[in-house]
């Protein structure tokens, strides 16, 4: 049996698909990646199917090694990058990882998460549908601990491949839709929440991105349970907004003025700790819209064996693309 | 409390279809009898429903699902009095109230003017509905906790309460699941595994079934979860 041996990584890194469905009336989270379209775009230029399951690196990098076979591998993440034996692989770009060699896998030089996926995936057992890890509960895995070895099932692209060019996340403001609860807040603690330029809290991890630069809280009352999403903003009384991310949970008591558009979430996510962001509400024509190109941006994903020369590299490099995400205004 | 639902969106992936702001059997019951009935709908692109105490959250593909005719089958299954009504599943469920397995029953009397054996009485006497499951794989929120014994949530949460811990949180009793933090007051343990991994079923409850508290002897603890660890139930289903 042929593994990938992680010899080194960083404290959040997980195996993620793109989540379970089916299991939240009981209880189970999605999980699932962070950032769909990078997981999607590691495992096109392996030529596996966009939502298999990759390696999810949390801002560290990471040493993997070929065990017992060689491996096609990719990288994708803002800002994420393979090196192989010293030589460093342009971001877009597959390399196989020969029995025995290491890949330094850079940190997400550019926001928050990375995938690492070999061709034909990891030959490992799903639980309930998915190899998502939801590291809270248990289910689908824990994290990843150097010393893992993930076994590989080969198949898939033997040969390098490449994307060209790469997608270019949206930019502009994460856009919102209001609801469920927005009769829970008063129109100035709905203007708020999108009139502030916000900050992303140290306190963000896969379950939410926490909010500071203003105070939105809720009317007073107690709110009986309902459902959430990756996506509901939820605000506990002391008016703190918390975006839900792809590790939360399926209810929740708290209300809720507004929905992140699930064409946003995964630019969200790699938004990092610090960075700012601002919110901008839209109908749900144009939160249609924007699924719809999101879909036609992952479906469009298509790589091309690589023929490299000493000048295609170069000019490649030169467009290093990073994730903006909120151009123009400081 | 039999007027149409509110669809409330939740983005463009969800909506909460809400029958009000209340923690009641019939509001919840109607939740219940409406996830019955989309379940059975067919309806293009719905991808699962989550039942709530107030609301059924239902999940749907925004590509593959026609938005307004969504909204129109959900308002036509709530309008409709009949079906979603066959026989609910009723387990009995034991429990060891008090001790090692429920470290705040004592105060929990104390608190609510009762004596201890009251308190398990009054404790165990409800049939309970299970109103959602939430919070963890499994977390049963029961429906139906005598009045007498409500009490505030703890000022400073337990940063680790036992596997399946009965427990009370305001208005609230539930049957917990996995370990986790909680606010909730510890008053007893079940011996039933409600989530676990490999067996068959992997949940033991789903929201609308019935559960009796049947109070079971210390001594017969270690052989129901020995039983229980191997996948039994533990819990028996009488209705």
């Amino acid at each position: 049996m042929s593994h990938l041996v992680i010899e080194q990584c960083g404290p959040g890194t997980t195996l993620q698909d793109i989540g379970r469905e089916g299991w939240r009336r009981f209880g189970i989270s999605t999980a699932g990646a962070m950032d769909r379209l990078s997981l999607a775009v590691a495992n096109v230029l392996v030529g596996n199917p966009a939502g298999t399951a990759a390696i999810e690196l949390t801002l560290a990098g990471g040493r993997l090694r070929a065990e017992g076979g060689s491996v096609l591998i990719a990288a994708a993440g803002p800002g994420v990058t393979l090196s192989v034996a010293g030589r460093e692989i342009p971001e877009g770009q597959s390399v196989v990882l020969e029995d025995g060699a290491v890949a330094q896998v850079s940190p997400v030089r550019g926001g928050v998460y990375g995938y690492v996926a070999v061709a034909g995936g990891f030959d490992l057992e799903a639980e309930m549908g998915s190899l998502s890890a939801h590291v809270r509960s248990g289910v689908g895995g824990a994290l990843l601990q150097p010393g893992a070895r993930l076994a590989f099932a080969g198949g898939g692209a033997e040969r390098p491949l490449a994307i060209r060019p790469l997608p270019v996340p949206e930019q502009g403001p994460i856009r919102v839709m209001a609801g469920p609860q927005q009769d829970w807040f008063t129109e100035g603690a709905m203007a708020r929440l999108t009139a502030t330029e916000w900050t992303v809290s140290q306190r963000s991890d896969r379950m939410g991105r926490f909010l500071e630069g203003a105070e939105v809280a809720p009317n007073e009352g107690s709110m009986v349970s309902d459902g959430v999403l990756p996506g509901s903003i939820q605000v506990p009384p002391a008016g703190q907004p918390i975006i839900l991310m792809r590790d939360c949970q399926t209810t929740g008591g708290y209300p809720k003025p507004a929905t992140v558009i699930s064409a946003d979430l995964d630019r969200l996510a790699q938004i990092p700790a610090g960075a700012r962001l601002r919110l901008v509400q839209v109908d749900r024509e144009e939160a249609l819209a924007a699924r719809a190109a999101a879909e036609r941006v992952l479906s469009g994903l298509v790589a091309e064996p690589v023929a490299m020369t000493p000048d295609t590299s170069l000019l490649l490099r030169e467009n290093l693309i990073s994730g903006v995400w909120y151009p123009g205004e400081d | 409390m039999t007027g149409a639902p509110r669809i409330l969106p939740c983005g463009d992936c969800a909506i909460s279809v809400d029958f009000g702001n209340v923690i009641d059997v019939d509001v919840n019951d109607r939740v219940r009898r409406l996830d019955v009935a989309l379940a059975g709908a067919g309806v293009p692109g719905l991808v699962e429903t989550v039942p709530t105490y107030r609301a059924l959250m239902v999940h749907f593909n925004p590509l593959t699902t026609d938005y307004e005719a969504l909204c129109r089958i959900i308002l036509d299954l709530a309008a409709q009095t009949g079906g979603g009504g066959e026989a609910r599943r009723r387990w009995r469920v034991p429990v060891v109230y008090g001790g090692d397995f429920g470290i705040d029953l004592e105060d929990m009397a104390a608190f609510s003017g009762l004596s201890v054996p009251d308190f398990i009485e009054a404790h165990a006497a409800p049939v309970y509905t299970v109103m959602m499951i939430g919070f963890l794989p499994g977390f049963s929120y029961l429906g139906g906790l005598d009045p007498q014994l409500q009490r505030p949530r703890r000022d400073v949460p337990r940063l680790k309460v036992p596997a399946s811990s009965i427990s009370i949180g305001g208005a609230q009793t539930a049957i917990g699941s996995i370990e986790c933090p909680s606010g909730w007051h510890l008053i007893g343990r079940t011996p039933a595994i409600p989530f676990l991994r490999g067996r068959d079923p992997v949940f033991l409850f789903d929201a609308g079934d019935e559960i009796c508290l049947r109070p079971m002897a210390i001594s017969d603890w270690d052989r129901l979860a020995a039983r229980a660890a191997e996948g039994d139930a533990v819990v028996e289903r009488i209705a």
